[in-house]
């Protein structure tokens, strides 16, 4: 009881006229970020950071923080209205967003992804207040094996769901392994399939990639097609988000499920993009509209949203209570604490009660105040696919090009960028899907990493995956996510077997 | 339509960020021109990156220079992105780096073409400690009660953890392999606060965190520090724990395990700077180490706080060149050169 009059001392703490503003102009900014590829949360807030040290820690805390919410927002903007993920966790967010956008549904997307990202967190928020203490014992369990079985888990849940032929699925996911292993080798210390080029030194960057695939092959495929957006028809009016809210309550069940995702992703901490693909796979498995996957089905923005949302917000327990940031942004703003003068740690709980629980009322008054700025920008971004496609094409390679730029501060990633594009643009039109590969070059190095350190720790004993129940669960899961198609088949044959029997005797 | 306005705010901040350089400093003979850029060739949150975000801050707060600092991450490579960056940036003085001992492990074990000769050195800002952590829940006391743990067990048996590979923790871990004469088995990660953790949660046996990556859990009770890689103990006699300062930390040496290993956190430039842009920045540095925020991050790291510049700090690079070499060599972490 003592931690909720703490809280209620924290919501006095925010609604101060200073830290309101400080909020608001948090979200705009962290919103514009979200926006432009390749300036992600982290790159925002590092920016942003010098500009908080006159500022007192709760203060600057709640900005920064309201800067993270507002990228996490922001990053489904351009994921949905141009098949361009602002942030890596929005790429799952494309695979229906945008499809919805070319078919004249782009308010109800956007409203959907706003609203699912507003769920998501509150469910982590919430959690984080109930149980923090608990949560962060949690999270000590996890060492490379398990860290390694969640990344598995990710992966199985998520091959399979494509509609191309399975070949062709393999095929893209092992390019993407390889172009993610391009570099340094964390466990060796040597470099690694660079040629003796030192602009490889520093391998592919997801976001290059990401971008160049999704952003630049689209706006080729455009071209082809003949110069415009097939959004046009878009709807202009706050009616829309009305509309789509009295749909969402029927799949609180999906809600759930994602919630859950997402705050167990954050805490583990594998972060918000390894959650919105695994909540996508397993909804799309789970779902009755399964098949409508990819189509432009609303589940399939819902699913993801919620999930990045709910790990990103749950990625900043670890970060406070154990001093390990679940994400790149939290990495960041764990540098910040440690300039204000506070040790993140298991003693930040008790001997900064005022910054604590302010941060996690600024969690609540930040999510809020974000859900209603970008809701009521809603009928603006839709209003954006109004715009002729020849004046906005070049807009966006150009806030393309700055992000990728952006990334390293390379120019070599902008030709790499490039090249992306045409690849994409390629794989696109040969049907091969862009998906497993994005997948394999973000997580692909992470999984190996884990990997390889559980071998490291166990000479080289597989049995260390089933060592404890933990990592047994989470592998045993991954294993029947692998093969559920099989399993599935498998069980609907051992039914129309046993009918058959019957009907012998 | 919105994507330009939006644009449009974003600029606005960052002529508000740009204000702050306006204020006025002493006229000297060389002054930045334009925004100084720090590079960190190292990631988000880590030891160097705190350390050049810190600067950041105190310049700016103090009116330290006339133009506004940025810090840019340039991790890729084991920081050989950012140390090739500013080798490749000759004669442009608005562009610093913050090094740590990859200045020397990186060009060693990746064979990328560089060498510190080839970048200005300005200062050593100080250097950083490495303490031997144990988990505080294990039977080990002392450094002697862990190394008599080790030795009493086959080869590969206790797990050491550590930042990166063939780096300082790697170093370290070797050095003591041969104090001990058993093998350890080595478990990289990406980065301290990562390590610390994977202690706390009994993953790993033990790990050489540096004092600032460790602190947080010395002082909640759930790791032990049993010694320090120095020559003498740490000059901070606060009370960090409730029965412990860092000062109370034996020495590995004094513990009969003789390994020793500190850290460079200090600056260079590109090459081909003038003796008066190095001046500037020199001049600059010993001001921040007058604030009272620098003594802060000093003392909750547990900093060696050497100051040195000029050619006793060149004499030094020289020195910890020649040193790493040897460990390198010595470990088998040197690239294969054809």
């Amino acid at each position: 009881m003592e931690d909720i009059g703490n809280l209620f001392h924290g919501f006095a703490v925010v609604v101060q006229p200073y830290n309101l503003v400080l909020m608001v102009v948090g979200i705009v900014l962290g919103v514009i970020v979200g926006v432009l590829p390749g300036l992600g949360g982290a790159n925002g807030v590092a920016i942003l950071l010098p500009l908080t040290f006159s500022m007192s820690p709760t203060s600057a805390i709640i900005m920064l923080s309201c800067i993270y919410w507002g990228a996490l927002f922001g990053g489904a903007i351009t994921s949905i209205l141009f098949n361009i993920p602002g942030e890596p966790w929005s790429v799952a967010t494309t695979f229906d967003g945008y499809p919805m956008a070319q078919q004249g549904k782009a308010g109800e997307a956007l409203t959907a992804a706003f609203t699912s990202s507003f769920v998501g967190a509150l469910f982590a928020v919430i959690m984080i207040t109930l149980v923090a203490p608990l949560v962060a014992s949690f999270a000590l369990r996890f060492g490379p094996p398990e860290i390694f079985s969640v990344y598995f888990l990710a992966f199985c849940s998520f091959v399979g769901l494509s509609k191309e032929p399975p070949f062709k699925t393999v095929a893209s996911m092992m390019l993407g392994f390889a172009l993610g292993a391009v570099g340094l080798d964390q466990m060796t210390g040597q470099l690694r399939l660079t040629f003796g080029f030192e602009t490889l030194l520093t391998g592919f960057d997801f976001l290059i990639a990401v971008i160049g695939l999704f952003g630049i092959g689209e706006i080729l495929l455009t071209m082809e097609e003949g110069l415009s957006f097939r959004g046009k028809a878009a709807k202009i009016n706050l009616k829309v988000v009305i509309q789509t809210w009295k749909e969402l309550p029927r799949y609180w069940m999906l809600y759930l499920r994602s919630c859950v995702i997402g705050c167990w992703m954050g805490i583990s901490p594998a972060g918000a993009t390894p959650a919105s693909f695994m909540s996508y796979g397993i909804a799309k498995r789970i779902s009755k509209r399964g098949f409508n996957f990819g189509k432009g089905e609303i589940e399939g923005v819902i699913a993801p949203e919620t999930a990045a949302h709910a790990a990103g917000t749950a990625a900043l327990l670890p970060m406070i209570s154990l001093g390990v940031p679940g994400s790149p942004t939290a990495a960041v703003l764990l540098g910040g604490l440690l300039i204000w003068g506070l040790q993140p740690g298991p003693l930040l709980f008790t001997e900064q009660k005022d910054f604590v629980w302010g941060l996690i009322a600024s969690m609540y008054m930040g999510n809020i105040v974000g859900l209603i700025v970008v809701l009521t920008c809603v009928p603006l971004f839709a209003a954006i696919l109004r715009i002729p496609f020849s004046v906005i094409a070049p807009i966006i390679l150009v806030l393309c090009a700055i992000g990728a730029y952006t990334v390293h501060n390379n120019t070599f990633d902008v030709v790499m960028m490039l090249v992306f594009g045409v690849v994409g643009y390629f794989m696109k039109k040969t049907n091969y899907p862009l998906a497993p590969m994005v997948l394999a070059i973000v997580l692909g190095d992470k999984a190996e990493e884990s990997f390889r350190q559980s071998l490291l720790a166990s000479q080289g004993g597989l049995s260390v995956f089933f060592s404890n129940a933990l990592v047994s669960t989470i592998m045993t899961l991954g294993l029947i996510a692998l093969f559920w198609p099989m399993i599935q088949s498998g069980l609907g044959r051992l039914r129309a077997g046993k009918k058959g029997v019957r009907v012998a005797e | 339509m919105s994507a330009p306005i939006k644009i449009l705010t974003f600029g606005v901040a960052a002529c508000v960020g740009g204000a702050f350089a306006l204020a006025a400093a002493p006229a000297k003979a060389w002054e930045p021109t334009h925004p100084i850029e720090i590079i960190v060739p190292a990631g988000t949150g880590g030891g160097a990156d705190q350390m050049a975000r810190t600067m950041q801050g105190i310049i700016t707060k103090h009116n330290l220079s006339k133009q506004s600092v940025v810090v840019i991450n340039k991790s890729g490579g084991a920081g050989g992105e950012g140390f090739l960056d500013v080798k490749n940036s000759k004669g442009n003085a608005h562009k610093l780096i913050i090094t740590l001992s990859n200045l020397f492990t990186t060009p060693l074990a990746t064979g990328i073409p560089f060498n510190w000769k080839d970048i200005t050195p300005v200062a050593m800002m100080a250097l950083d400690e490495f303490v031997l952590w144990t988990n505080a829940e294990k039977p080990y006391k002392s450094v002697k009660d862990y190394v008599a743990a080790i030795k009493a067990a086959p080869d590969n048996t206790f797990k050491m953890g550590g930042t990166g590979s063939k780096q300082e923790d790697q170093i370290i871990t070797v050095a003591l392999e041969k104090a001990t004469g058993k093998k350890l088995t080595y478990i990289p990660y990406k980065g301290g606060g990562e390590v610390a953790v994977q202690l706390v949660g009994n993953h790993i046996d033990s790990s050489v965190n540096n004092p600032i990556e460790a602190v947080a859990h010395w002082r909640a009770g759930k790791l032990r520090a049993l010694c320090v890689f120095d020559a003498k103990k740490l000059a901070y006699p606060d009370k960090v724990t409730p029965d412990q300062s860092w000062a109370d930390i034996p020495t590995c040496k004094s513990e009969g395990l003789d390994v020793e290993y500190v850290m460079l956190r200090g600056f260079f430039m590109p090459p081909g700077v003038s003796k008066d842009e190095v001046a500037y920045y020199v001049d600059m540095f010993k001001k921040v180490r007058e604030t009272p925020e620098w003594k802060k991050l000093m003392s909750d790291g547990a900093f060696n706080t050497t100051f040195m510049v000029g050619d006793e700090y060149t004499k030094w690079v020289t020195d910890a060149e020649k040193l790493h070499q040897g460990l390198m060599k010595d470990a088998g972490f040197l690239a294969k050169t054809n």
